[in-house]
């Protein structure tokens, strides 16, 4: 087994975010994702959704592979007849988002701790009852990871979370 | 035909009507199809309508292979027309077909009412999601005001860039309503923008490289002819002295008599050309994919060579070989803009060499009493001088018929090369003699792959259409019984196949059929062919076994190559080694 030191640079496997931007015409989303599975390329997660311009939708992947398979990626999503701009973001400055539904088994000793780190982690509780609590969390996927650890030890009972969202940073370093 | 254009285009039309005129705007006069309950109203609207030439295949199947051997040898856009549900499914394997090939065509499929669709309908299935993968573009026309600008799109996204097949799928309802008929002059597609010319940085490069090669090798493929650059190809051969191979689907874009000319490389290319390749210092790759029937193992392929990749797809660079320079451009296009910028090369050396290999390792086949397919088509390519379109199935005769012919014309060579469709060749140079009245059409099949299709013997009948059928019957999946006999120990499981009688079958047809059975009949009875008026039907009794050489077993290097066993391990098929004769043919 080589090690992941022996690896050369290109041959080593990277997470990338990919934003594409597509003809908003039926069936789009089925053409990408069939892309995908038809090339038995890796895909994390995938959303998508209306842009500013009605005509236009906004699929952001989440992927995984060596420089040689994200190159064959990015022409394969260029190939698509419907696609009109395909962003590698993950060499560039970017925002991205990810959002997750934590409904949480609660008792009446240990809700305000679920609360203190809901505060923590800056999520909101948006449905409470006798037996549950349910925590909204944004963030980067780290964040919604962490939060999610954190909840862990309380019994959670259902999450319902989104892929990634992402665009590129105009000014490096504002938020 | 006084009724069959409306006065006035101001009248509103029903879809169906709007369908037939688009058609008719887009110059198409020949459409293979079969009616079914989904398309009753479009093939009312074609009734009366002179302009196009409906041809009733008998299989939907038969339809989209004539419309791919239609496109292939014409270079026009096919079109076929099905019903909705098993008429659409059975266009499936001719619409991967053509994906894989790169063959512009466009298939119309009925579909069921638009409040329908997901019901489970009668004769209802899901083709733009069936054939999502397999297409380059689908459409499913939802407003009859769309429909006279998604055709128009569908031809141009079929015929542009990288061509491939197309699939417009029309709801019923949607064909029987009414609107104004206007058909765009233009096409304006923001998201498709197919590139044509090289970038003139990576031209410098590739020049540069081409100036400095002592063992330069041209590397042609079918993009070269679908891009209709087979001149363009042949004056910058002949310019730089750079010797040629073809893919399978790149024959015909260079003069096989050319002495330049090394024939088709690949897994059964000939000696000389995966050795020219294998110690090229440069090869120069033209609308050819790297594909793994021609490169074997990847990273020994040309191992010593710079590689210059010329393709209009930007996904087939670097995808199965990293190469030096990539330009990405319409091959005719690119060979325009390289042919001023280089000069002749000094090659003599490298082709004197190649001279040499070609002496010492020809094509071969051991020749006796009994018929080899070899033999047949060596007599059909002396008989015709190359002036055939020559339609291939799949197997052992199709490599044959790549070897054995010798190819001068581009869009003379069609085959279902990506795919490896079985039943192609029949419904396909049905097709092509539809548009090809220059030259004879032959269709070469073996008894396997001719029983596939062989229902389309009714529609050649019907229209005449001067066929001339081959089937080199040897009453085995051949191609399968010699990778039996090479890799899985002489276990011929189920390739030994019964047919029936093919001349009776032929005059059952109502086509004049005859029968060559043994070596000494073979010239006599291409001639015969060939002198028949329309269709007809020859059946070629061959040996039973024998194998395709030379071969580079699948994934393996050019040093694996295994040429014809010069001994008797070859198979005799039941006569003296001593009577067989060694034939050797050598392109170029």
């Amino acid at each position: 087994m080589a090690t992941a030191a022996e690896v050369p640079a290109e041959q080593a496997v990277h997470k990338h975010t990919i934003s594409v931007l597509l003809e908003n015409k039926f069936g789009a989303l089925n053409r990408v994702a069939g892309m995908f599975s038809a090339k038995g390329y890796n895909l994390e997660s995938i959303t998508v959704g209306p842009t500013e311009d009605a005509t236009v939708s906004r699929m952001t992947l989440v992927t995984k592979g060596d420089d040689a398979i994200i190159e064959q990626i990015i022409k394969q999503l260029n190939k698509l007849i419907d696609t009109l701009k395909v962003v590698d973001l993950t060499y560039e400055s970017y925002m991205e988002r990810e959002l997750a539904l934590i409904k949480v088994g609660t008792t009446p000793e240990n809700r305000s701790e679920i609360m203190q780190i809901a505060e923590i982690f800056q999520g909101k509780i948006i449905d409470i009852s006798h037996k549950t609590m349910t925590v909204e969390a944004t963030g980067s996927g780290q964040k919604v990871d962490a939060i999610i650890k954190m909840l862990k030890p309380f019994h959670i009972k259902e999450i319902a979370r989104t892929g990634r969202v992402a665009l590129k940073r105009e000014f490096v370093g504002e938020a | 035909m006084t009724q069959q254009t409306p006065s006035s285009p101001q009248r509103p039309m029903t879809g169906a009507e709007i369908f037939v005129r688009s058609l008719i705007a887009e110059h198409v006069d020949v459409v293979f199809g079969y009616p079914g309950g989904a398309v009753i109203g479009i093939y009312d609207a074609l009734h009366d309508i002179s302009d196009i030439k409906h041809i009733l295949t008998r299989h939907e199947q038969g339809a989209v292979h004539a419309a791919e051997g239609y496109a292939k040898a014409s270079g026009k856009c096919g079109v076929a027309l099905v019903t909705s549900g098993p008429g659409a499914t059975n266009t499936v394997t001719g619409i991967a077909d053509a994906y894989m090939d790169s063959i512009p065509i466009v298939v119309f499929t009925g579909q069921v009412a638009l409040k329908l669709i997901g019901n489970d309908a009668f004769q209802e299935a899901d083709i733009v999601g069936i054939t999502r993968p397999i297409t380059k573009h689908n459409y499913l026309v939802r407003d009859v005001n769309e429909l006279a600008a998604t055709i128009k799109e569908a031809f141009y996204v079929a015929t542009t860039g990288r061509p491939g097949p197309v699939l417009v799928d029309l709801p019923k309802d949607v064909m029987a309503t009414k609107t104004i008929f206007s058909y765009p002059k233009t096409v304006k597609m923001r998201s498709y923008i197919p590139h044509a010319e090289g970038n003139q940085k990576q031209l410098d490069k590739a020049v540069a490289l081409i100036a400095k090669a002592k063992r330069p090798v041209l590397y042609v493929g079918g993009g070269t002819i679908l891009s209709n650059a087979a001149e363009e190809l042949t004056a910058f051969a002949r310019k730089t002295n750079i010797p040629v191979t073809t893919t399978l689907h790149g024959l015909g874009a260079f003069p096989e008599t050319d002495e330049l000319s090394m024939g088709m490389l690949g897994m059964h290319g000939t000696w000389y050309s995966n050795t020219a390749v294998n110690y090229c210092d440069l090869l120069i790759a033209v609308g050819a994919r790297f594909d793994d029937r021609v490169t074997g193992k990847t990273d020994a392929f040309a191992p010593e060579a710079k590689k210059i990749h010329i393709d209009i797809d930007p996904s087939n660079i670097s995808k199965n070989v990293k190469v030096d320079v990539p330009i990405v451009g319409d091959v005719k296009k690119v060979l325009q803009q390289l042919l001023p910028q280089v000069t002749a090369l000094d090659t003599k050396d490298w082709r004197q060499t190649i001279r040499n290999w070609k002496e010492e390792h020809p094509l071969r086949y051991r020749n006796g009493k009994f018929i080899r397919m070899q033999h047949v088509i060596s007599a059909v390519s002396e008989a015709t001088k190359g002036n055939a379109v020559m339609v291939s199935d799949v197997g052992q005769h199709q490599m044959w018929m790549a070897q054995f012919f010798r190819y001068v014309h581009p869009r003379t060579h069609l085959t279902s090369g990506g795919l490896g469709t079985m039943g192609f060749s029949l419904p396909a140079a049905m097709g092509a003699a539809f548009a090809r009245k220059d030259m004879p059409v032959i269709s070469i099949s073996g008894d396997g792959g001719f029983q596939m299709n062989l229902q389309e013997l009714a529609t050649i009948r019907e229209h005449n259409v001067p066929v001339k059928i081959i089937i080199l019957n040897n009453g085995y999946l051949g191609m399968v019984r010699q990778w039996q006999e090479l890799f899985w120990r002489k276990r011929y499981s189920h390739v030994e196949m019964f047919g029936p009688d093919y001349v009776k079958l032929a005059e059952a047809y109502g086509i004049p059929g005859f029968r060559a059975t043994t070596t000494d009949q073979v010239e006599d009875v291409v001639k015969q062919m060939l002198a028949t008026d329309g269709p007809v039907l020859v059946e070629f009794k061959t040996v039973k076994e024998d194998n395709v050489y030379p071969m580079i077993p699948a994934g393996q290097t050019y040093h694996e190559i295994i040429d014809i066993p010069n001994d008797s391990s070859a198979p005799v098929n039941g006569e003296q080694e001593s009577d067989l004769e060694l034939v050797t043919i050598a392109k170029g």
